[in-house]
């Protein structure tokens, strides 16, 4: 039925174009165009397809609600909670449906009867509102076009519209972030203090199950300590960036200041590739071949070593995130000016001595800041942990044990299916938006600090 | 005296000069084993990923013979039509056709010969008959899929020197194994239904058609969304935005958005998606979308870049001609910045493609053993394929995961060559 109506609304903008641009060369006959005929036709074709089709969103996204008041008025009188309305609504809509298996009660009967109806009232007012609409902006449009009005200017700020409407996209995209996050979240936050998550250190979510009732309130202040979580999440990226700084500057370093034009062309894509390839081949390898492998040393050591270890979790995340900081040290060190080098050399400095005091302090902001960009990297990375480093939420500093992190957690509570107003399901929004917030917060200082670097040397 | 110190001063000079030099090639090889580090790497992964993974294009069959006896069908009529051939009863025929291996088994111990062969391998004996219709009543050959214990037995993945009870295939098929092995009826050939059928939870059925079907469902959808919104957005951030505080925070906001983890758009599929819109759970529309909104700060990014690099000589020379700053935008600079952003949005696609943790989260690691026909149908993708035979034990399935990165990596690959193609054969040189 949509579709239906989609692609009539389509259709005849289509046409409107074609009927516009022809109305346009009749009126060339006896009359000089104020634009191109294809104005003509794009304008016709805007004002059929724009205020139709705007109206048709406005409408597909009100209509379920407004539905769903008519339907539930009928319950208000029985004190029922919003879940119980909420299935009540579900079960008559499976009803009209014709999906229904339960028990037919002759209420939920008649409220499926009315839904039906006013389904069907519905479906006929849209149409009928939107072909009103058609008709409308169709035939002021066309009056335009027979006044022969100005045709590109109109055309050209409705582009301009369009334009920035698609801008706001992206403005649209944080807030739905925000707020389906702060929506969930908030919710949690009813059912567990804010503080107990912050600074609680047990992590056991799985405990607060209970089916068919309120689980324990007791129960639930001891389960949702995120403090693990955030430990953990520190951790594995503290031994990735052991692993990713030394090297990924050190190879940053030599691309930029020793290495030929020839090694630079090829090995700095080379090691862009381990940038490139998906993490849940990363967390395969990890599980398959580097956390055996660290047990498997471990063990020669008489060491203690899970299989699921944080250092084999944190050694792989590490060579995931070599690139990020190789290059872009890279980029920032040989955008420092050459006569800083020149006159480093020129003092008597040998190269490293010029890299170690000259190069690498000019270039520190822009270091400091692909670095935090790799922490937020490294914070918000989610398959290797889960793939590689257990899912337990251990408060731990030993790098043989399993940790769990914030985006282990996520997923870990998320797999399969969910209950919404559940509270476990709820803190997944809880971890996500201090997760959110974590790596906002790196990104800000990183894209500011090298902002002002940037500034410094341009 | 005096040239003494000389002396001194010279030599105490000469140490430092070759201290200072050694350091200077200390460093210089710092950078190389850095660099060597990173590669050694990437070699070793790959090294691993192939060397596990190769056998998985091959597939394991057993030869045995079967006989079509109408009596054992349970067929009647005198010649069957194909209605007939479809409703016979192929147990017993099929039963026969594997324990015809070793005649003198008793018949409780036959459950060890069937386990040889996939369980599917009664449909196996059935679809042979139906192609070929004149086999009734014949005593033919038939190829059977080989459970994926023996395939693994006979690739040579699996050790045969451990105590047999800790071991899935016991010595008595291990036996049985050897005798065809030397009679040449364990054949290996090309495996073509690891590409086209479905997710199963047996190894030596499972193949990526689904999910491989679900990522290119996922990928085009996200195709839709965010290629003609990012565009656009493009060119009215980088031609038309006004200089002020709101363009501003349009900006901050496309650069915080592409550095957000990827699992909480996952969060945000699942919290508005499927929740408030209510679109359907695990399928490649949800996936795709998701993954849009991903894609869309980097095709932004890329749009804006290509669009800064037209040179504004053609802009000058549009508008001197009396075109309008739209028509000079659509016309001219929005034209000749499309290699740059072509090559950007193939990119942006690539990293969608490996995505797994947003697709877990709105329900996309369901088990799903049909192919999808459209994007609404519930579907894998290929990360999630992986991630999903990953988490399971059998030993068929270490080389189907790196089979299925294989062939993920193919992807990726092809994919960054069309955008290096398309910007190197494309793109203008400008200067």
């Amino acid at each position: 039925m949509n579709l239906i109506l989609v692609t009539f609304i389509i259709l005849l903008a289509f046409t409107s174009y074609y009927f516009g641009r022809k109305k346009a060369l009749v009126i060339q006959s006896s009359q000089r165009l104020t634009a191109l005929p294809k104005f003509y036709g794009y304008y016709l074709a805007a004002w059929c397809a724009a205020p139709a089709l705007i109206i048709f969103a406005l409408w597909s996204v009100f209509e379920p609600s407004i539905v769903k008041t008519f339907i539930l008025q009928d319950y208000t009188d029985q004190n029922l909670t919003k879940n119980e309305l909420q299935l009540i609504y579900t079960k008559v809509k499976a009803l009209a449906a014709g999906t229904y298996t339960g028990n037919i009660t002759n209420f939920l009967d008649e409220s499926a009867n009315k839904y039906i109806q006013l389904k069907g009232i519905a479906n006929s007012a849209k149409v009928a509102i939107i072909l009103a609409i058609l008709i409308f902006s169709l035939s002021f449009a066309y009056r335009s076009v027979q006044k022969n009005d100005r045709m590109r200017e109109p055309v050209e700020i409705f582009l301009k519209w369009v334009l920035f409407v698609a801008s706001l996209g992206a403005v649209l995209v944080t807030i739905g972030i925000v707020f389906s996050l702060l929506f969930e979240a908030i919710r949690f936050f009813q059912a567990v203090k804010i503080f107990d998550f912050i600074f609680g250190t047990h992590w056991y979510p799985a405990k607060t199950f209970v089916r068919d009732g309120q689980p324990d309130p007791e129960l639930m202040k001891d389960a949702f300590g995120a403090v693990p979580l955030f430990a953990g999440t520190f951790f594995i990226a503290f031994i990735a960036m052991c692993v990713a700084i030394p090297i990924g500057l050190l190879s940053g370093i030599y691309l930029s200041e020793y290495a030929g034009r020839g090694v630079r062309k090829y090995a700095k894509p080379i090691i862009e590739i381990l940038a490139g390839i998906p993490t849940v081949v990363y967390g395969f390898f990890a599980a398959l071949t580097v956390g055996p492998f660290v047990k498997e040393i471990g063990n020669a050591m008489g060491l203690e070593v899970s299989a699921e270890s944080a250092l084999a979790a944190g050694a792989v995340m590490g060579v995931m995130i070599i690139p990020f900081i190789s290059s872009l040290s890279d980029d920032v060190m040989t955008a420092v000016p050459q006569n800083l080098r020149d006159g480093s050399y020129a003092m008597g400095a040998t190269k490293s001595e010029t890299v170690k005091k000259v190069i690498f302090p000019a270039a520190l902001p822009g270091i400091v800041g692909s670095i935090l960009l790799a922490v937020s990297r490294a914070v918000g990375e989610t398959m290797i942990v889960v793939m590689a480093s257990g899912l337990a939420a251990n408060l731990t500093m030993n790098p043989l044990e399993s940790t769990s992190t914030i985006t282990a957690q996520i997923v870990v509570i998320l797999i399969g299916d969910q209950q919404f107003g559940d509270p476990k399901t709820q803190s997944a929004f809880a971890l996500g938006i201090s997760l959110f917030i974590v790596t906002l917060f790196l990104n800000v200082i990183a894209l500011s600090v090298v902002k002002k670097y940037r500034e410094k040397y341009e | 005296m005096l040239k003494n110190i000389g002396k001194n001063m010279n030599s105490f000079k000469k140490n430092l000069l070759k201290k200072r030099y050694n350091a200077e090639r200390r460093f210089q090889w710092y950078g190389k084993i850095a660099i060597g580090l990173a590669l050694s790497f990437l070699a070793v992964f790959m090294f691993q990923i192939f060397s596990k993974g190769y056998s998985a294009f091959q597939k394991t069959w057993i030869v045995t013979e079967v006989h079509y006896d109408k009596e054992l069908l349970l067929i009647d009529a005198e010649s069957p039509s194909k209605d007939d051939l479809e409703n016979a009863d192929y147990y017993d025929v099929a039963y026969k056709a594997m324990t015809s291996l070793d005649p003198g088994l008793p018949e409780e111990e036959d459950r060890q010969l069937i386990q040889m062969v996939s369980y599917k391998y009664e449909a196996e004996v059935k679809d042979l008959l139906l192609k070929n219709p004149d086999y009734l009543g014949k005593i033919v050959p038939i190829k059977l899929t080989a459970s994926d214990d023996v395939d693994q037995v006979h690739k040579g993945n699996y050790p045969r020197d451990i105590p047999e009870e800790n071991r899935r295939v016991n010595d008595y098929q291990l036996q049985i194994y050897d005798m065809l092995n030397e009679r040449g009826d364990i054949l290996s050939e090309f495996n073509i239904s690891f590409f086209t059928s479905p997710d199963s939870r047996e190894a030596e059925l499972a193949g990526i058609a689904s999910s491989f079907m679900g990522t290119v469902f996922s990928i085009l959808v996200c195709l839709a969304f965010s290629f003609p919104v990012a565009v656009l957005a493009a060119i009215y951030l980088e031609e038309f935005a006004p200089k002020n505080k709101f363009t501003d925070f349009i900006e901050v906001n496309i650069n915080n958005l592409a550095a957000v983890p990827s699992i909480v758009f996952g969060l945000l599929g699942l919290g508005v998606l499927l929740a408030v819109f209510n679109l359907p759970r695990s399928t490649p529309l949800v996936g795709g979308i998701t993954l849009s909104l991903m894609t869309l700060p980097t095709i932004i990014i890329a749009a804006r870049a290509s669009l800064k690099a037209v040179p504004p000589s053609i802009r000058e020379a549009a508008l001197a001609m009396g075109a309008s700053n739209m028509q000079t935008t659509m016309h001219h600079t929005v034209p000749l910045s499309m290699p740059g952003t072509l090559s950007g949005t193939i990119i942006g696609l690539a990293q969608a493609l490996g995505e797994t943790a947003p697709l877990i989260l709105i329900g996309m690691v369901a088990f799903v053993n049909t192919i999808p026909g459209t994007p609404v149908d519930p579907a894998a993708s290929l990360p999630v394929q992986i991630y999903i035979w990953s988490e399971s034990a059998e030993r068929g399935f270490v080389e189907k995961v790196s089979a299925c990165i294989m062939v993920l990596l193919a992807f990726l690959i092809l994919m960054n060559l069309a955008a290096q193609i398309v910007r190197h054969k494309f793109e203008k040189k400008w200067s």
